[in-house]
């Protein structure tokens, strides 16, 4: 157990230096730092000077371990274009990209995980029928035409909803919250079902097939012959054996989640970290974008080492193979 | 015979499923309407002087004020819908088929080999996958194209625009392709005709190819499949964020860009014709895809 946790953390690291590695050739081989730092009318010398102060002539090891020790202390550079510390524009967009995320991720679970079971257990009904093909169309359609769809009804017809931004929110030791006020869930409930609907028809794809496997398991069969009640059957037998796969979704999701969340806060210009990193790209910011990159990976390695961690937690056959 | 029994199975459940016509002709629809798009469209996009500003923001021919010329209508430059969508698809489909290819012989290429040598060789591939998989295509695509940005002079990068968005899409995925291709390559190298042919000396580049790849094409035809309909909703999701293609060489993507513009005027059919028309397409592509794998996969049928 211990040597399980201590091996995926082994792992998490080498994940992070991989990326941090990526972070740094970008931003040391894309574009010059010091073109960026300075005017038309540096000369060449004072450019030379300003390069071996910043150590830019240093061997590329001393480089890179410098690089790491600034980022594990927190010091992530400056912006190209606005000057300010990468450190300070990210964490002032973080609150909104997470509340976004989370509350698109629990609608997609809280939906997508009924829908599944149902549509497993009925295969042949019409309701099933009915969803199975709204959720093929539901994957056709891109992030951004269903988001442009909801504002279309919600927004400009029905007058509903704001289709812009936060709303009201509330500051609470530092963290930008939108969730503890009324004009905050409306602004954010477009968003977050858009971002949702994707993740939702995959999470009741996977339900759906994982439980359709189980119920044809012999363990099944067995507690069927043996008389189990129908509804113990499928949500105390079947339903409990397909929540590995189901939580190994929820730390997949979360990288589709972030990713997407990129298209969604542009539609609806929702102050996150997804639409610094557009403007970062336009404007090619190579310390937001790394900066980004590496900020995005953290959370991601943090989601699967705690999903790791909740396994052996759920699948008692981990536990038992290490005291063998 | 079985492989023409197959072929003949394949085509009497097509028959007999009306959403894979359906999707059938709407994507063979697509793409005739496409490569013809010089010849049957009405005015061409990229010429300034087939279009007048004085057709502008006409409505499609069953509402009040249309001008029976523009079925479907003209956006705010006087361009008719039906022309800009032909363009568009064929800009569309052009970069998604081109870098399916590349993410195609890429990918399988690179699975062939690791299913075959296994080893180092595979163990190494396999890393970059999964590394790859952790992020989401558009990701990938996303720093793909900011770092193009950056690398690129500023001189020729309009020029590139096209080449950049195609690769940075193939990129993002020829993973599938590899893992398909890895794990069939795997179950086949077991077989005895694959034993045969190394045994009988024949260079591991000919097992790869004329031996083994022609038994493993049909999931990864699948996966083409759907990795098409990917390409095209990556290469509309970029052109929308206005990160892939520029305003002038207008792709599905950025059609519906534009179109977001009239979305709170009345003139709604510059914004949901095309989007419209790009669901289709992806629509009808992905059923495609599953009756494919149904076939492929009888287990599941």
């Amino acid at each position: 157990m211990v040597y399980f946790i201590l091996k995926r953390m082994i792992q998490s690291v080498f994940v992070m230096l991989t990326v941090a590695f990526l972070a740094f050739s970008l931003f040391r081989f894309v574009g010059d730092p010091i073109t960026q730092m300075t005017g038309v009318e540096t000369s060449v010398e004072d450019q030379e000077r300003l390069r071996e102060e910043l150590g830019l002539n240093d061997p590329f090891v001393y480089q890179f371990t410098r690089f790491t020790g600034d980022m594990l202390k927190g010091d992530f550079g400056f912006s190209y274009r606005t000057r300010q510390p990468v450190a300070e524009m990210i964490a002032s967009r973080i609150p909104a990209t997470l509340e976004l995320g989370v509350v698109a991720l629990i609608i997609s679970l809280l939906v997508g995980i009924p829908a599944g079971v149902y549509t497993a257990l009925k295969p042949r009904g019409v309701l099933t029928q009915t969803i199975l093909m709204t959720t093929l169309v539901g994957v056709s359609i891109p992030t951004f035409v269903i988001g442009i769809m909801l504002i279309f009804i919600f927004g400009v017809q029905l007058g509903w909803l704001p289709t812009f931004g936060r709303g009201g929110t509330v500051q609470i030791g530092g963290w930008e919250s939108s969730l503890f006020s009324f004009d905050g869930w409306r602004a954010l409930l477009l968003p977050a079902i858009t971002l949702g609907v994707y993740q939702l028809t995959l999470t009741m794809r996977l339900v759906r097939a994982e439980m359709m496997e189980v119920m044809r398991s012999d363990y099944i069969r067995f507690a069927m012959a043996r008389g189990v009640p129908t509804a113990s059957l499928h949500y105390r037998h079947a339903l409990a054996n397909t929540m590995v796969p189901v939580i190994t979704i929820i730390g997949l999701q979360f990288g589709g989640v972030i990713a997407f969340s990129i298209v969604t806060e542009s539609v609806f210009q929702w102050p996150g970290m997804g639409l610094l990193f557009l403007e970062s790209i336009r404007f090619v910011d190579i310390p937001v974008m790394g900066v980004y990159l590496v900020v995005i990976a953290f959370f991601f390695v943090l989601v699967n080492l705690v999903v790791d961690l909740l396994y052996v937690a759920i699948d008692p056959r981990l536990r038992i193979r290490d005291v063998s | 015979m079985i492989a023409f029994v197959k072929k003949y199975e394949g085509l009497w459940l097509f028959v007999h499923s009306p959403a894979a016509i359906i999707a059938a002709l709407v994507a063979v629809l697509t793409f005739l309407g496409a490569a013809f798009a010089p010849w049957i469209a009405l005015v061409n996009p990229y010429d300034l002087a087939s279009f007048s500003l004085f057709d502008g923001l006409l409505p499609p021919t069953w509402l009040d004020g249309a001008n029976p010329k523009f079925i479907l209508g003209t956006d705010d430059q006087g361009r008719d819908m039906i022309s800009a969508i032909l363009y568009g698809a064929r800009l569309s489909l052009v970069i998604g088929l081109s870098a399916l290819s590349i993410a195609a012989v890429l990918g399988v290429g690179l699975g062939l080999a690791a299913g075959y040598y296994g080893g180092r060789f595979d163990a190494i591939v396999m890393r970059i996958a999964d590394v790859q998989l952790a992020l989401p295509a558009i990701l990938t695509a996303l720093l793909i194209d900011g770092i193009a940005r950056g690398i690129l002079p500023a001189s020729i990068q309009q020029d590139l625009r096209v080449a950049v968005l195609t690769l940075a899409i193939a990129l993002s995925l020829w993973v599938n392709f590899a893992r398909t291709a890895r794990a069939s390559t795997f179950v086949q190298m077991n077989k005895e005709y694959v034993q045969a042919a190394i045994m009988m000396g024949q260079r591991p580049i000919r097992v790869m190819f004329v031996h083994i790849l022609p038994n493993i094409l049909g999931p990864l035809l699948v996966i083409m499949t759907v990795d098409l309909a990917s390409a095209i909703l990556l290469e509309a999701t970029l052109s929308f964020l206005g990160i892939g293609l520029p305003a002038d060489s207008p792709s599905l993507g950025t059609l519906i860009r534009v179109g977001m513009q009239f979305l709170l005027s009345g003139e709604w059919w510059i914004l949901w014709i095309p989007t419209l028309f790009l669901v289709a397409l992806v629509v009808s592509i992905n059923i495609l895809g599953d009756f494919l794998r149904d076939i492929f996969n009888p287990r599941l049928r």
